[in-house]
């Protein structure tokens, strides 16, 4: 495969745009590699043509499920792009440097995330033009619009903390005006990262809130402090325990792929160590909450676990999201042993990345699947082609903007002196 | 409103009604019952018992108009013996991004704007009585039947949520006559195209807190009761039935015994 693609004709150099002391693959071979985001955004664009023009009919959602697989991708890939808030706080507020090498990645990691979900959302709504009446005419007691808010604001930030990166790029910055600019907005980059860490704690701790609140929804209500439930802790908890493990495993995984070292081993350490801990005191939290609902929540609504869990959203989910990919990546993350090794640390992470997902599908999915009338039925779920098509936006759109960033953009600083 | 469900035949006079009061249309494909619009849906239940003991009731459920529990405050379950003591609101209007719907004062009606609906969803999410529908497909209106349509109803697009209004089109109609006249919206002068339409008489319209209304003195009644009480969504629609099993399929009971279900409040009366 390697020959076939050395063997093509040469055609243009782009070799002047690619970060300092780097090495990237030729044009040509990138533009194939580029086949792959661009047929996943063929896909979703067919199945956006079909939902704006027909109809949210063109999905398997109904009046049991309104919420379907868009809504499970979105809380999930916000949860998992928290590394990019989380890590900017730590960086350049708590200041943790050592974090300096990532920071980079993470911020591009989550605005892909961001944008990605936002974009998700204007196919979702069924009145994607009157979109901004969720901020014309808020209603000020709903999580959604808090969610709204603060998602719309933090992809601006995240927009902003990226600038720099695209300001650093070899042929922009040599533009007096680009360079200057670059230079000042990393000076003052801490502002940026303060406002996102704000609007971040907020904006995760509604899409949990959005579900605890569903008081007659007992699967998913939840008591809480003051106006938010305990599910809007959790979320933002959860969220920042797994973001420094997605990011550090998209880092790992360009790694592989490429074949060229983009951070030091220690960063990765670091990262996993902050993710085992935060991990672990979820858990804890986690597990009591669960608890609770169970022996005090479920039994005041008239219901016990058995009413909660039917094939095919079964105890397994359960256990799956608490213990394999729960309680285990918590507990390997936090052994120094585990961290050190490659292929250990990124399976604990990778466990960590679905435990966190699973726990977005159960509150999206199973939490409506649930009837609560005693005469109701009880209805499973499963996206249509359309529907799937639109959830890979995510993928395709990350996956362009990754590798166009990667390829142009100063994103690994450590990547020259790693590579000599 | 007080529904008899020892007089409800499960006729559907009711549904049909409603339908062709609010405009709501015939989808092309209408055995798609996940996804039809009936803003007054007509359950069946049974006993659970095998012939000849099996027993049938109907259970006719129009949007549930909650006024949300007000004994609790948000977030002091943990603290409180009833941990389900929490809500001060109802389920759908507090989680409206877009405030297309609205809990009413004055007539305990929930209201809905379908021109400021976005499509979220949410608020069909956070219905327990599946009260709530989204407009999944355009109404493909038959040649010449918008000419047929309510002029005081408007057509719902495609893409927003609507539900039951209990005819507030009627309501605003018996207010309007009673400000010319100089007087008050009597009992009869606003009902809701479900209660005209019943043939067996199963269906109480009227205002729940005027003694001189019938309704209330229906909801004092020993065998009246309300859908899934515990949640406490306080209801404006009540239920009767003399047979206690139709009672107990009003809302949850824990099966198995559990110490933390005996601090749980009994449902119905």
């Amino acid at each position: 495969m390697r020959r076939w693609l050395d063997d093509l004709p040469k055609y243009a150099d782009d070799s002047s745009w690619w970060p300092k002391g780097t090495k990237r693959c030729r044009p040509e071979v990138f533009l194939i590699w580029l086949g792959l985001p661009l047929t996943l955004l063929a896909y979703f664009t067919v199945g956006a043509v079909l939902c704006l023009a027909l109809g949210l009919n063109q999905t398997n959602m109904n009046d049991y499920f309104a919420f379907g697989v868009w809504i499970v991708v979105d809380l999930a890939v916000i949860a998992l792009g928290a590394g990019a808030f989380f890590t900017s706080f730590l960086n350049y507020i708590v200041g943790k440097t050592e974090l300096k090498p990532i920071v980079n990645a993470a911020v591009l990691i989550g605005f892909i995330c961001y944008v990605g979900a936002i974009l998700m959302l204007g196919i979702d709504i069924g009145q994607p033009i009157r979109g901004w009446f969720g901020f014309w005419h808020a209603n000020v007691h709903s999580m959604l619009t808090e969610v709204m808010f603060c998602i719309t604001t933090y992809a601006i930030v995240l927009t902003i903390e990226l600038l720099p990166s695209v300001l650093d790029n070899r042929r922009i910055s040599r533009v007096p005006e680009f360079g200057t600019m670059g230079h000042n907005l990393h000076t003052i980059m801490i502002v940026f990262a303060a406002a996102g860490t704000f609007l971040s704690f907020f904006h995760q701790g509604s899409l949990g809130g959005m579900f605890g609140v569903l008081y007659a929804r007992p699967f998913a209500a939840r008591g809480g402090l003051g106006i938010w439930p305990w599910t809007f802790f959790l979320f933002i908890w959860s969220a920042i325990a797994v973001g420094p493990s997605f990011t550090t495993m998209i880092v790992m995984l360009t790694e592989k792929i490429t074949g060229r070292k983009l951070t030091k081993h220690s960063v990765k350490m670091l990262m996993g160590k902050i993710s085992g801990w935060l991990l672990i005191t979820y858990m804890v939290a986690k597990s009591a909450d669960t608890a609770w609902w169970a022996y005090i929540k479920l039994p005041a609504a008239g219901l016990t676990m058995d009413d909660m869990y039917h094939s095919p959203y079964g105890y397994w989910l359960m256990w799956v999201e608490l213990g394999l990919c729960g309680w285990l990546p918590a507990l390997m993350l936090v052994q120094e042993k585990v961290r050190e090794s490659y292929g250990l640390m990124f399976l604990a992470m990778l466990l960590a990345c679905i435990g966190v997902t699973l726990n977005r599908f159960v509150f999206t999915i199973q939490s409506l699947a649930l009837p609560v009338l005693p005469f109701e039925s009880f209805h499973a779920y499963l996206p249509s082609w359309q529907e799937w098509g639109i959830a890979s936006l995510v993928l395709g759109f990350g996956l362009l903007v990754f590798m166009l960033a990667y390829r142009y953009l100063p994103i690994f600083p450590q990547e020259p002196e790693l590579n000599e | 409103m007080v529904i008899d469900l020892d007089k409800c035949t499960g006729c559907g006079a009711c549904s049909v009604a409603c339908m062709s009061e609010n405009n709501i249309g015939v989808l092309h494909d209408e055995t798609d019952k996940i996804r039809s619009i009936t803003w007054m849906r007509v359950y069946q239940i049974d006993n659970g018992k095998s012939f000849p003991d099996t027993e049938v009731a109907f259970i006719p459920r129009p949007c549930m108009h909650c006024q949300g529990g007000t004994s609790g405050t948000p977030g002091q379950a943990f603290f409180q013996e009833d941990p389900m003591e929490e809500a001060a609101h109802t389920p759908c209007v507090s989680v409206c991004p877009a405030t297309a719907t609205d809990y009413d004062e004055e007539t305990g009606i929930v209201s809905q704007i379908p021109t400021r609906c976005i499509g979220c969803r949410y608020c069909v999410a956070a219905c327990p009585y599946h009260a709530r529908y989204f407009n999944w497909y355009d109404v493909p209106w038959p040649k010449g039947t918008p000419r047929a349509l309510s002029p005081f109803v408007s057509p719902r697009m495609r893409g927003v949520a609507e539900k039951c209004t209990f005819c507030y089109q009627r309501y605003q109609a018996a207010r309007n006559k009673a400000l010319v006249s100089g007087g008050e919206v009597g009992e009869m002068d606003y009902q809701t195209a479900c209660t005209e339409a019943c043939p067996s008489g199963a269906i109480t319209f009227g205002q729940l807190q005027n003694p001189k209304h019938k309704v209330h003195q229906l909801i004092s009644s020993e065998y009246t009761f309300r859908l899934l009480e515990r949640l406490h969504t306080n209801p404006k629609v009540y239920y009767m039935s003399k047979r206690e099993w139709v009672r107990k399929k009003a809302d949850n009971y824990v099966t198995r015994h559990n110490k933390f279900a005996q601090a749980a409040p009994q449902s119905g009366h």
